[in-house]
């Protein structure tokens, strides 16, 4: 098993395509980092008008902490999308170039095979995430500095001290992780329904931005569905930035104000990868490999 | 005719000397104020408004004559009311041009206060008018209250301990209205449809803002480097 997840990976790494996705992070970050660094002071007087009627606001506000979070708020949405680039061509991709047949004649079980190829997917994608972790965060750390972040929300303002956030970041990219694992399995269910690679990708791709529309859209007749919708789970890392807070409204550090709705999120998720990879080994072993 | 005269008489002039009592003691309780050249505090500050989920933390204040203020806050990001009056003793009294009149007396935590209202001269003053229950027997301002043009009205109570001699506080609590907050969730790129804080509860809520002062540093000389 361990040798099949080597050549798997070895498979990966050794196609250009693996590393669009991560040359196309490495410059959606760092040109986020350099607007925000050149005129994020705009940006955080437009985003903290109404604020700013009220209140004086001083301090580094516009700290690595909140650089990152912007980030994440504006990639993890997109990621899904390359994400897709590598699951969905995982078994069409090799049916395409005609060495599934090859691949299937050694003595290796087609559970295997699924295993192999979903375990190489899956640590693709937790090396995404965690290049993604090292420019948005720890890059930020070095351009824009710590402090306590402020996380805008649309109904209230969460304030989080510089020293209780650090663990709150881990546990997003946990659950990110989590999330960009569900598309992967998606893609790779869908991968085995073709020959070539581009069918399972568009359609991963279609269905992620699809149910992204749905998820996001605040029109009542679609509240009734988004709870079926995982990418309505996918944006639940966000819940680890919000804090319980006592009688006196004083935010309490350590505490996580809907942990049961963030868990609940990352369940379905959970079971969704379970789902989706379930479904491609019964689809595997059953499949007529023809080419 | 002549009684009226003698009547109207006794009444403007125990007004005046009334008015007269009242700026004597606003004078003497600046005095001991005048006496604090500068300080750099500590202590801990708990923001209590509906809108707004902050920790309490470890605060540093620093004072100079004539108004100068600068609130740090440990972690570096502080939320304060907007106004120069917030949290700040010495500008209440910082103008000499005002009129000073009596408004009674009044109790606050079983002390015998009395109430004095102080109103601007000058017509461009964001002050339009500030209300100061002054201890007569310690000369300390016990609690004011100040209306401004822009800010609305800020309530300040004062608990004092052994800065007193000073006229500095152990603990301030500054009340004050706010405005509602609302953000468009396009902004914030906030879709998840959670569950949301009550809305009545995050309206037109009196917010709060509590200062315990642990130590005081008193006329040892604060940098203007301080307050930029």
């Amino acid at each position: 098993m361990w040798k099949l997840l080597q050549i798997e990976l070895f498979k990966i790494f050794k196609r250009p395509r693996t590393y669009i996705s991560f040359a196309a992070i490495t410059a959606l970050v760092g040109i986020i980092q350099f607007g925000l660094k050149l005129d994020g002071t705009a940006y955080m007087e437009f985003m903290l008008r109404d604020l700013s009627m009220s209140f004086d606001i001083e301090g580094n506000i516009l700290n690595a902490y909140l650089v990152c979070f912007i980030i994440l708020q504006l990639l993890l949405v997109h990621v899904p999308l390359l994400i897709s680039l590598i699951a969905g061509d995982l078994i069409s991709g090799e049916a395409n170039m005609g060495t599934l047949r090859l691949l299937l004649t050694k003595p290796i079980s087609r559970t295997e095979v699924v295993f192999a190829k979903f375990l190489a997917a899956t640590i693709y994608t937790l090396l995404l995430l965690l290049w993604m972790a090292i420019l948005a965060l720890f890059v930020s750390l070095l351009v824009f500095g710590s402090g306590d972040m402020l996380n805008l929300k649309s109904d209230y303002i969460v304030q989080l001290k510089s020293n209780d956030i650090m663990w709150r970041y881990i546990a997003a990219f946990g659950f990110a992780a989590i999330a960009m694992i569900t598309v992967a399995s998606l893609g790779f269910l869908l991968s085995m329904f073709a020959e070539n690679s581009i069918g399972p990708i568009v359609a991963t791709m279609s269905v992620i931005v699809v149910f992204t529309i749905l998820s996001t859209l605040d029109i009542p007749i679609f509240n009734a569905i988004k709870p079926y919708l995982f990418t309505t789970h996918m944006i639940g890392w966000k819940g680890f930035f919000d804090v319980k807070v006592n009688a006196d409204n004083e935010a309490i550090a350590g505490t996580v104000q809907n942990l049961g709705k963030v868990m609940q999120a990352a369940g379905i998720l959970v079971l969704h990868i379970i789902g989706f990879l379930t479904a491609s080994i019964l689809v595997f072993r059953k499949k007529d490999v023809l080419s | 005719m002549k009684p009226l005269v003698i009547f109207i008489g006794f009444v403007l002039i125990s007004l005046i000397s009334s008015a007269q009592d009242v700026t004597g003691l606003v004078k003497k309780v600046k005095t001991r104020l005048d006496r604090v050249n500068d300080y750099v505090a500590e202590g801990r500050m708990k923001t209590d408004v509906a809108f707004i989920k902050a920790p309490a933390g470890k605060v540093k204040i620093f004072f100079k004559k004539p108004n100068k203020f600068k609130l740090k806050r440990d972690g570096g990001i502080s939320i304060l009311p907007r106004g120069g009056v917030s949290v700040n003793m010495s500008s209440l009294l910082t103008s000499e041009s005002y009129t000073a009149f009596s408004a009674g007396e009044s109790q606050i935590n079983g002390t015998t206060v009395k109430v004095i209202k102080l109103l601007p001269s000058a017509e461009n003053s964001d002050v339009v008018l500030t209300t100061l229950y002054i201890d007569e027997a310690n000369l300390l301002i016990r609690k004011a209250s100040t209306t401004t043009r822009e800010n609305g009205t800020y309530d300040m109570e004062m608990s004092y301990g052994k800065y007193a001699e000073y006229g500095l506080p152990d603990k301030v609590v500054f009340s004050f209205n706010t405005k509602d907050y609302k953000v468009p969730k396009g902004i914030t790129l906030e879709y998840e449809t959670g569950e949301k804080p009550a809305a009545d509860k995050l309206k037109n809520k009196k917010g709060r803002i509590e200062i315990n002062y642990t130590a005081y540093t008193i006329n040892k000389g604060v940098s203007d480097k301080e307050f930029l």
